[in-house]
């Protein structure tokens, strides 16, 4: 495998930052999932998919659109109509799902070198995502597992709620590095940690 | 301005692209109808009220949508997938249009 760099190396500076002499409320870090993948069914094939997805993972697909599950490890969530966001922190995943989603069913693409997973923990998590995204991240509207495909003024986004207050943001990998910055600013008036 | 996406539910208009008026019908590409090629081209209904509209969801989903907005109020009266037979496949929001 190729080695990965992260592009947020030359900013990301581990401790506390910000307003922090009253606590600190964020928690940022980088995942670094080793595979992140997209997969796509055809019209009508969407439920195969989701089985496949369940017989790879062991993760059980939720009903409903943007629908979702973590154990932790591995996670997955719809993010479109019949597609998929599936991510393991392990290398390797998309010979796992190459064999099984046939082209009768659908598509994988591997993006795992092309997004990066930036998360954001703590008790301002959805103060702080909100001032970025024009969504509702209230618990009840957005449970723990969902997904959102959603932008940030051009940067494309897809979160996952994996934690009753953390959640996994996905962008591209060449505005990782503004993303970050602008997080970083945005947590700056409630104290954040950088992991 | 909200639309109500079919799969995303109520977002604001800034995630979405205009793709043009709904009611056009393209003509078959060998045909060499000019007539047929004209209205596709260039007649607009231009109503004052209820107006069928292509959108897409590119900051969100990225589905083509069909919508009726109206011209006076921007009170979007319906939201649809373009592809008729994927709405059947689609997996719908609790609550959303369909
Ligand atoms: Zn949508």
């Amino acid at each position: 495998m190729v080695e990965r760099q992260s592009p947020l190396e030359p900013v990301l500076q581990v401790g506390s930052h910000g307003n922090f002499e009253h606590g600190v409320d964020i928690i940022l870090s980088e995942t670094q999932p080793g595979s992140i993948l997209q997969l796509a069914a055809w019209p009508g094939e969407e439920k195969k998919l989701i089985s496949v997805i369940r017989t790879v993972t062991g993760l059980a697909l939720p009903d409903g659109a943007g629908g979702g599950s973590t154990d932790g490890a591995r996670s997955v969530f719809g993010f479109a109509p019949g597609k998929f966001t599936v991510v393991d922190e392990a290398e390797g995943l998309v010979s796992a799902f190459a064999g099984a989603v046939t082209p009768a069913i659908g598509t994988v693409t591997d993006l795992s070198h092309g997004r990066t997973a930036i998360r954001i923990a703590g008790p301002k998590a959805e103060w702080v995502l909100a001032k970025f995204f024009a969504i509702d991240f209230a618990l009840p509207a957005f449970p723990v597992g969902a997904g959102r495909s959603t932008v940030h003024h051009d940067v494309f986004a897809q979160i996952q709620r994996t934690g009753a207050d953390q959640f996994d943001v996905y962008v591209f990998r060449s505005f990782a590095r503004s993303f970050w910055k602008a997080l970083c600013h945005a947590s700056e008036e409630v104290g954040y940690e950088v992991q | 301005m909200l639309i109500t996406c079919p799969y995303c539910g109520p977002r604001d208009v800034l995630e979405f692209t205009y793709q043009g008026d709904g009611n056009r019908e393209r003509p078959q590409p060998a045909s060499q109808n000019l007539d047929a090629w004209n209205a596709y081209v260039y007649d607009r209904l231009n109503p004052a009220g209820d107006h069928n509209e292509i959108w897409q969801h590119s900051g969100g989903c990225r589905s083509h949508l069909r919508v009726v907005r109206n011209t006076l109020t921007h009170e979007i009266s319906s939201t649809t997938f373009a592809r008729g037979d994927h709405k059947s496949a689609a997996r719908h929001k609790a609550g959303g249009k369909s």
